[in-house]
């Protein structure tokens, strides 16, 4: 019969439009308050009807492996040894890799010897030109430059503030870790520690050292500082140590509050001297 | 001239590709030879007989498809511009891959358009980007550029306002970077360079005769807005640019009698950022990210056919490897994905466009959420997937699709990957699309509007190099997944979707019987996800390097995409111009070809229905204008 079509078509819009309300009784009309269980619902796989999302005044969490604007990771704080110190050892690849070139890196120089620092000296990233394409974070040997999951970045202002330098891009390891903690888990096993990789050759060196000139107490202060980032690597570093604690008795993570505060106020010293040259 | 008659023996040789080569050169030596320049393939055809040969090659050996016509400047490889042709048969098979060479300055070429009426836009676009003359082509104006352009942006020695270098990355990045926005150093972009003659009064004509004559309507405006009094019944209106129904930025010139069409011509390029000198370029991998922007509906699509196209041309050095099974399989998958996206998209919002205003499309595009939630999780980005590399992928599927709270407000959903994909393909997908199907298929009034409406005939649709749901709602049988199988899809089992009608509705058919064959392929798919779970997605299980080494020659590697046939013609220099450079990057794009045929769909409809006409070919202004 002519019509049995659209009516049939009528009748789902209909059905939508009951489901909507059928759905809302089911769960007992928690679907639209404020709890991320309900939410649960109301964006689930099994919902039918009504399931907008109340943006701002609720957001759908981003997924791991979302990607925005670049950031770069530098060492936590409170970290023994290398606090605030950058992973990024100014070598390039991303600026290389970066389909629209929105990165400019300044390689670092030591001021006394003129031969180029593993650190850059000043870093940049136009926001406006990046594409969130990710093949910086993708292809940094050292893991050092990852996406960031913050999208709102709107200013009023592009000319001051869509040029990111070094201080607005960086971020502590930790926020890595927090915002990404399965791809940051994945990234520890090929790297083989928590820890930077250069921190952790560095410590294994150091603690080969130390084996072989354990008596020296230059030696054993070598051992203790590089010995700090070994703890936190799991099977890589447990022979270095095992050495090391032997060779002093007391090993960093074992410090009292008191010495380990010292090291990081000398760390930070250190860091706002680099900086201060960096000014003049 | 009466091409010879074919030798029997000859004949069944010539089923090949190979055969119909040695038959063409056999057949006439004088203007044919094999292209024998190393990692080419094909032949080289004198620019003089061009014509007779491409009749030979259409109607003796039954290429009647032409796919792709493409220039490539060789500027200091030899110094010649090159016009190359893909050319298949609508039964299936490969390419046979015939060229005709010009001398740069004095570019000119016969047009094909007499043999394929595809040729059409693709010669006005070399002419545009190229300059290359095209003589007998009924209407050989700029189509990309405005009229009045000076300059062909693609040949190698044009250079863009805030030009920086030849090729990616910059010097100027690393190390030593300096940052800089180039507009500031250059406030109004001078650093292109005007030949004094140019006359730049010529840009500011915005008369009515300045505005339409370059349209090749063939109609004079002049003589029909001189019309004395009330009289005049014929009128010329312009659809778009900024206009909800063209999807985009995109005009149509209208000249209607009354409410009929007697005339159309497309008019395109407000979103022309010449995508393929970027390509030039950027490096290989520097270009995955920006294949993404060209049909943004469906970009993991848009991946797989550059990847192929690279991997082609990777396959012929040494320490290339083939993707594993597994990452075929996840690139198959998300693929069907895509379209299954596209498809839901283009069936919305074609209701949209014949009036049925976005209840349709909120349903289908409910769907659609849930698919591009599941590519934000695996590849990081809803739309700009970037998931593809040379011989891999960005990553495996993750274990959970979960996010991460990390903002005030925010909402978590954490699900099981492989049990959210099984939800999904086995009971959401298809339930939506019984949704639709029971919406819409035997819905009267939508039948009566699209019925009957756009036609165009079986033999059009392949003379007009017309591709995907176009070709196939014309009765064409002819999906690449099928005629030239790539990736996994041989052993898979699926129908290509044909209709016969060569009307709207029949193309509306050929898109649900699509989606559900996808939904078939990602059925089979899931086993095949379980089976090889923890095989790695690289072949010797570590990621690609950032700068594969691409040895020499040229490769196309096109894909059935939701929207018709994408191709990537890539011509690498290997290493003599820069490694990681590509040569050449050209994309044939079907939403630009599948407009050439819109003028005679739309002859004698209603201008109401011309909307709905460009719904159905289903058009997306970034790959069109690319």
């Amino acid at each position: 019969m002519y019509g049995t079509g659209l009516a049939k078509g009528l009748m789902l819009t209909l059905r939508h439009f009951v489901e909507s309300y059928v759905d809302d009784v089911r769960y007992g009309f928690r679907k639209y308050h404020h709890s991320t269980d309900n939410f649960g619902i109301r964006q689930g796989t099994k919902t039918k009807g009504v399931i907008t999302v109340q943006y701002p005044d609720e957001k759908i969490a981003v997924p791991e492996r979302f990607r925005f604007v670049p950031f770069l990771i530098i060492e936590d704080e409170d970290h023994p040894t290398r606090a605030g110190k950058d992973w990024c050892t100014s070598c390039g690849i991303c600026a290389k890799v970066c389909p629209p070139q929105c990165i400019w890196i300044v390689r670092g120089n030591d001021p006394d010897t003129g031969r180029p620092v593993p650190e850059p000296e000043a870093f940049f990233i136009d926001i406006d030109i990046c594409m969130n394409c990710g093949f910086c974070a993708e292809y940094c040997p050292f893991d050092a430059i990852k996406m960031d999951h913050d999208y709102e970045l709107a200013s009023y202002d592009r000319t001051t503030h869509h040029i990111h330098d070094k201080e607005r891009l960086s971020k502590p390891n930790s926020y890595w870790r927090s915002i990404a903690p399965t791809r940051a888990y994945d990234e520890m096993l090929v790297r083989g520690t928590w820890e930077h990789k250069d921190a952790a050759k560095e410590a294994r060196r150091g603690a080969a050292s130390a084996r072989g000139s354990a008596p020296q107490p230059a030696a054993q202060t070598e051992a203790e500082t590089a010995s700090a980032p070994a703890a936190a690597a799991e099977a890589p570093a447990a022979t270095s140590e095992a050495t090391a604690a032997s060779a002093e008795g007391a090993t960093p993570w074992s410090e009292d509050e008191a010495k380990r505060e010292e090291r990081r106020r000398k760390a930070l010293e250190r860091k706002a001297k680099r900086a201060a040259r960096r000014g003049q | 001239m009466v091409a010879p008659a074919l030798d029997p023996e000859v004949q069944t040789n010539s089923t090949t590709i190979e055969g119909a080569i040695d038959y063409l050169v056999s057949a006439r030596p004088d203007a044919v030879s094999p292209d024998s320049r190393d990692g080419y393939e094909g032949i080289i055809v004198a620019a003089g007989q061009l014509l007779e040969i491409a009749r030979m090659i259409r109607d003796d050996l039954g290429f009647d498809y032409l796919s792709s016509a493409t220039a490539v400047d060789y500027l200091g490889e030899g110094d010649h511009m090159e016009m190359v042709y893909h050319a298949y048969r609508t039964s299936g098979g490969g390419a046979l891959v015939f060229k005709a060479q010009t001398d740069r300055e004095q570019a000119e070429i016969p047009s094909l358009t007499s043999v394929w009426r595809g040729a059409d836009f693709q010669e006005r676009e070399a002419w545009d980007l190229y300059g290359i003359r095209f003589a007998g082509h009924p209407n050989l104006k700029r189509i990309l550029m405005w009229e009045g352009f000076h300059g062909h942006p693609m040949r190698k020695d044009w250079r863009e306002a805030y030009y920086e270098e030849e090729q990616k990355p910059f010097d100027s990045r690393w190390p030593g970077g300096h940052v800089h926005r180039s507009e500031e150093k250059n406030v109004f972009g001078k650093n292109v360079a005007y030949p004094p003659d140019i006359d730049l009064g010529r840009l500011m004509d915005t008369s009515e005769t300045a505005v339409y004559q370059s349209l090749g309507l063939g109609v004079d405006v002049e003589r029909i807005m001189d019309k004395d009094g009330f009289e005049t019944n014929e009128l010329v209106v312009n659809m778009g640019p900024h206009h909800p129904s063209t999807h985009g930025v995109f005009r149509m010139v209208l000249t209607v009698d009354g409410e009929t069409v007697t005339s159309l011509a497309p008019v395109m390029g407000y979103l022309h950022r010449n995508h393929e000198k970027i390509g030039e370029r950027n490096t290989y991998l520097h270009n995955i990210p920006f294949t993404d922007r060209l049909d943004y509906i469906s970009s993991m699509g848009n991946n797989h056919g550059y990847v192929l196209a690279v991997e082609q041309l990777m396959s012929l050095g040494r320490r290339y490897n083939e993707p594993t099974y597994r990452c075929e399989a996840l690139r198959v998958m998300m693929v069907e994905l895509s379209r299954i996206v596209n498809h839901l998209w283009a069936i919305g919002f074609w209701l949209n466009d014949i009036g049925a205003f976005f209840t349709p499309v909120l349903y289908f595009i409910q769907e659609r959420e849930r698919i591009l939630d599941f590519f934000e999780a695996v590849a990081g980005s809803r739309m700009m997937c970037n998931y593809m590399r040379f011989g891999g992928l960005f990553g495996d599927l993750p274990e959970r699709i979960k996010s991460v709270s990390n903002l005030t407000n925010d909402r978590v959903r954490d699900y099981n990957t492989m049990q959210f994909l099984t939800e999904m393909i086995n009971e959401r997908i298809p339930r939506t699309i019984d949704e639709l199907e029971l919406l819409l298929t035997q819905n009267e009034i939508l039948i009566e509007r699209s019925m009957g409406v756009g036609v165009l005939s079986r033999d059009d649709a392949i003379n007009f190099s017309a591709a995907g749901p176009l070709l196939r709602g014309s009765g064409v049988a002819y999906d690449i997944r099928r005629a030239e199988p790539y990736s996994i899809y041989p052993e898979l089992d699926f129908d290509v979707a044909v209709e016969d009608e060569g009307d709207m509705y029949a193309r509306y058919r050929v898109r649900v019987t699509e989606l559900r064959e996808s939904v078939r392929i990602l059925r089979q798919i899931l086993p095949r996800l379980e089976a090889t779970k923890g095989e790695s997605i690289w072949a010797d299980g570590k990621p690609g390097a950032y700068a594969p080494r691409v040895p020499l020659g040229e490769a196309y590697g096109r894909v059935e995409n939701g929207k018709g046939e994408l191709g990537y013609y890539i011509v690498s220099a290997g290493g003599r111009n820069g490694s990681m450079n590509p040569w050449r990057y050209h994309v044939r794009a079907p939403s630009f070809i599948n407009l050439t045929p819109m003028g005679v769909m739309c002859h004698g409809h209603k201008v109401a229905d011309i909307v709905g006409i460009l719904g159905s070919i289903d058009i997306v202004l970034g790959e069109t204008d690319r």
